[in-house]
């Protein structure tokens, strides 16, 4: 029987009512009274030097509050980067300024030179059509390789080229690697590109600042999945805000997939123009301006090695990637095709030798930074290609070539330097042979070749890391930032539970799961506990929610402050029960002593806490509130096997996805309902990398995918229906829930799988395709059919 | 300029500009910020309403185009104390939703399509949301939600 409430059970989300009754809270609906609106005049050129600009025509237009420009910011602070990676020379990476305004030069399309405030948001877009700018325009660096080219033009003239870093991973193994692959017996070659994608989430960006003279109090409400560390590095680094004088809030946030971890200029400058023109100041970014202003994803090139001996056991990877920056680094943006990236590429597999060296690029494009996966799929990916590859080459099953290379024993310590924990990819492998009936494959593509249809199957396998992470190991490889998460829970005299927590949902439904934990733990029902999140004045210091962390890390913390809850509480009864607190029992939300009847309710316990008449005021305080912080001991590793039917049509190119498998290892699972919906979303995304997304710049650096025109998301008839399964569970073994993560297992896994399934589909139809870079529009697919 | 609409059966009065669309005049003027803007193409349908019984994506629209219509948005689709209606209830029920934003649109584009196609089959729910976008459920179960809404047993498409 399934669960009806508690870890386990697919408890019903409690936020849907308001969003679906149309009262959800999101920062756009947010208005302070006396507002303002700024309108951000834009650079319509990827690289020019900035002259004079000349605000008097539109500073003389109705409404107009006040026009600033870069000159406002000088002495305020640059967009902080808050990962430093250290190169494979041990130099520290190149860091350039970031200020909130354009100073001297634009450097991307979309790059802010200006903002008006003004009485309305279209008073302010019409004066900015009336600010004169002068810019001289400078060869665009768009192109990677040719960003690198000796001679070429810099993005930043204070740096000393293009280069952001050049990193080697382990760089101790390089010539180890160089040799393991100079004696194999086979070695396959693939080049790619993992292409830039824009995040998209529904909601765009929104900033409202507000400065209250009277006390000195900012705030800023954001759409952000991290408000504590908006409060940080804009506080601390941009505009020298104590964080007692800052308070951020992100209301309801309408989907992130990391674009809304970061620090952004606009976020900057409502908070500094709510103070310089005491009234608040809101932003809200249209969809063009999200397209050049919302950091960007993936964006790599790679050539991958895959050296196998004589019997298919795979002896060394070795891989070479150009990654982008874009014009400036975002917040992680270091971090992602370094240690999150290099970690994951031994996959799921035992290859002794591998080296990874990246090449992190600035060109003059929007900054490109973590997206749903973050690093993750540009592992997997260009792995389990080379796999599909190489098992063509030796006309071996590919599915057979995985598993003779599945690490299966654990704890696992892969030569990129981290540790599995627990596994077991045979399982999820067989789970997908039968949830995806791999054995009726071999039918339906009769059928659909009677149709005139050719039909692929893509299998591959995955395993992210997960549960960012423990902050002595992030700081040791350059973040700038501790991982932990917080928790404070206020039980009320009446009973009821506040929980308040650092991590923050953008539709995770973390109001939902959450208390399903903690109604577990103490045996009341899930509608007394109440999550509190996304506001820095009410939650302690918490690092928000990414990289699939909030339950492994956020849930962690909500364990132990719970713990610490319930041990106190056995502390009250035990004096209640005129018992040893060693013979207190917790169960089904009463204390009682054990071996007796004698019992007290979870409400006489709570009551006691606040209400101390008959108390131990000699052993311990009155209340009943507790805080935890949890820094994990190490990653989580969720892993599974992933299969993808298509059809092409022969004729057109188009592909068709027929089926979509998932069987994942989440370890313990707690809400089986949110998990699937995560696994579906990720699905969804991925298809959309493989097929249809693509982010594109012409070689004058102007943005040609800039709105939904020609951008293509994935819309309800591209996809299937999907098959999940995430019962093959070994769970996690360093934190207190036994949980790993699955916000991005889905994004992460599918990419590979579909496009493993177009070349198999294309090789049944006697070509000879081995790879075809992502989007599969019908245009690449029909041109590999017709080359 | 001035307007007069009936919202949810309320008679409203606005003063709008020419260029207001009528997705800013329920924000903005009415207060009425369950209808959502996503995108500036008229693409993402996240601000979907009915008017005059007709879904329309409110971003375009102007609002001087709807005086004298009635229009109906995601504030006016459960009853009075609160009761979600049957799609929105199929909604929670089945997780056709994540984040919240894309939804008003998508539980209003649900409502017209099961007025004009009481029992769709999963094909035609896929087809008709071709004008609304969502990026956090891969449409799986907003797919579910619309077939069980309509009545249909959705038990045999996994869940879980």
């Amino acid at each position: 029987m399934p669960k009806d409430s508690g870890i386990g059970a697919s408890s019903k989300r409690r936020e849907d009512v308001r969003f679906l009754s149309g009262t959800g809270n999101y920062t756009d609906d947010i208005n302070r009274p006396g507002q303002a609106y700024v309108h951000f005049l834009r650079s319509d050129v990827a690289h020019g030097r900035l002259g004079a600009v000349d605000t008097t025509a539109a500073a003389a237009m109705p409404g107009v509050v006040r026009i600033f420009t870069g000159a406002d910011f000088e002495g305020v602070g640059s967009i902080p980067c808050g990962w430093q990676v250290t190169d494979r020379f041990g130099e520290p990476m190149q860091e350039p300024t970031h200020p909130v305004l354009a100073q001297g030069k634009v450097r991307h399309v979309g790059d802010p030179i200006a903002a008006v405030v003004a009485e309305t948001y279209e008073q302010a877009r019409d004066a900015a059509e009336a600010i004169e700018v002068e810019i001289e325009e400078l060869p665009a660096v768009v192109d990677m390789k040719a960003a690198l080219a000796d001679g070429a033009t810099k993005v930043h003239e204070d740096l000393t080229s293009n280069l952001c870093y050049d990193w080697g991973f382990i760089e101790d193994n390089r010539d180890s690697v160089d040799a393991a692959i100079k004696g194999a017996a086979h070695v396959t070659v693939l080049d790619l590109v993992n292409q830039r994608m824009v995040a998209n989430p529904m909601e765009p960006r929104v900033a409202v600042g507000d400065y209250d003279r009277g006390t000195g109090d900012h705030t800023l409400y954001t759409t952000s999945q991290n408000p504590h560390v908006i409060r940080l590095l804009m506080g601390a680094f941009v505009l020298g805000i104590p964080e007692h004088k800052l308070r951020v809030v992100a209301p309801d946030v309408g989907g992130g997939f990391g674009t809304k971890i970061f620090h952004y200029a606009e976020e900057a400058f409502c908070t500094f123009a709510a103070k310089a023109v005491n009234r608040p100041v809101k932003w809200t970014s249209s969809r063009s301006e999200a397209f050049m202003s919302d950091a960007h994803g993936r964006d790599h090139v790679t050539r991958i090695e895959l050296a196998l001996d004589a019997d298919n056991n795979f002896v060394a990877i070795r891989t070479d990637t150009l990654a982008n920056m874009g014009a400036y680094l975002s917040t992680f943006a270091p971090s992602v095709p370094s240690y999150l990236h290099g970690t994951l590429m031994a996959g799921n597999y035992k290859t002794p030798n591998i080296y990874v060296n990246v090449r992190a690029v600035f060109t003059n494009t929007v900054p490109v930074d973590a997206y749903r996966g973050a690093g993750r799929p540009e592992a997997t990916f260009q792995l389990e290609r080379v796999i599909d590859k190489a098992a063509r080459e030796l006309g071996v099953d590919p599915i057979a070539l995985r598993r003779q290379n599945f690490v299966t024993e654990f704890p696992y310590a892969t030569p990129v330097a981290v540790e599995y924990d627990t596994g077991d990819y045979n399982a999820t492998m067989d789970k997908l042979e039968q949830i995806a009936d791999l054995a009726g494959f071999p039918e339906r593509r009769k059928a659909s070749e009677a149709k005139g249809k050719l039909r692929g199957l893509g299998v591959n396998c995955y395993i992210e890391a997960c549960g960012l992470a423990p902050s002595n190991l992030a700081g040791q490889l350059g973040a700038r930032a501790g991982l932990y998460e917080s928790a404070t829970v206020r039980v009320n005299a009446t009973g009821g539970l506040v929980v308040m927590t650092g991590s923050h949902s953008h539709g995770q439904g973390h109001e939902t799961a959450f208390p399903q934990v903690v109604a577990e733990m103490i045996g009341i029902p899930e509608d007394m506990i109440e999550i509190v999140h996304g506001d820095t004045a009410k939650v302690p210091m918490g690092m928000g929610t990414y990289g699939s962390r909030s339950l492994a890390v956020g849930g962690s913390a909500i364990v132990r402050a719970t713990e610490k809850i319930i041990n106190k509480a056995k502390k009250i009864a035990a004096h209640l029960l005129e018992a040893a607190e060693a013979d207190i029992e917790l169960k089904e939300g009463a204390f009682s002593v054990a071996g007796t009847d004698k019992s007290v309710a979870w409400g006489d316990v709570t009551l006691a806490a606040y209400v101390p008449h008959n108390y131990p005021l000699d052993d311990i305080e009155p209340g009943l509130e507790e805080t935890a912080f949890y820094d994990p001991a190490n990653f989580t590793y969720p892993a599974g096997a992933y299969g993808c039917e298509v059809e092409v049509d022969p004729e057109t190119g188009k592909v068709t996805i027929e089926r979509f498998s998932a069987a994942d290892d989440f370890g313990n699972i707690v809400n089986p309902m949110i998990v699937s919906g995560q696994v579906h979303g990720g699905i969804g995304q991925g298809i959309g990398q493989a097929l249809l997304e693509h982010c594109v710049y012409d070689e004058d650096g102007q943005l040609l995918s800039a709105s939904y025109m020609d951008y293509a998301m994935p819309r309800a008839d591209d996809v299937p229906f999907y098959a999940v399964d995430h019962s093959c569970a070994t769970p996690c073994t360093h934190n207190p829930l036994g949980v790993k993560g699955c916000g991005e297992a889905g994004a992460i896994g599918s990419p590979p799988a579909v496009v493993n399934a177009v070349i198999d589909a294309l090789q049944s139809g006697g070509k000879d395709v081995t790879h075809i870079d992502m989007p599969l529009s019908p245009a690449r697919v029909w041109a590999a059919l017709n080359g | 300029m001035r307007i007069e609409l009936a919202v949810n059966g309320i008679e409203c009065v606005g003063d709008v500009e020419g260029r207001t669309l009528l997705s800013g005049f329920l924000r903005d003027g009415l207060g009425l910020t369950g209808t959502h803007v996503g995108c500036d193409t008229s693409q993402c349908g996240a601000c979907v309403v009915h008017v005059d019984g007709v879904a329309v994506k409110s971003c375009t629209m102007f609002a001087l185009e709807a005086d004298g219509c009635s229009v109906e948005t995601i504030e006016g689709q459960a009853a009075a104390d609160g009761t979600l209606n049957a799609i929105q209830q199929a909604f929670q029920d089945h997780h056709g939703l994540q984040c919240g934003f894309c939804t008003p649109g998508m539980v209003m584009s649900a409502a017209a399509l099961l007025k004009e196609n009481p029992e769709p089959t999963e094909a035609e729910v896929r087809a008709y949301l071709e004008g609304n976008l969502c990026r956090c459920t891969g449409y799986h179960n907003i797919v579910r939600a619309i077939l069980a809404a309509s009545g249909q047993d959705v038990s045999a498409i996994a869940a879980e």
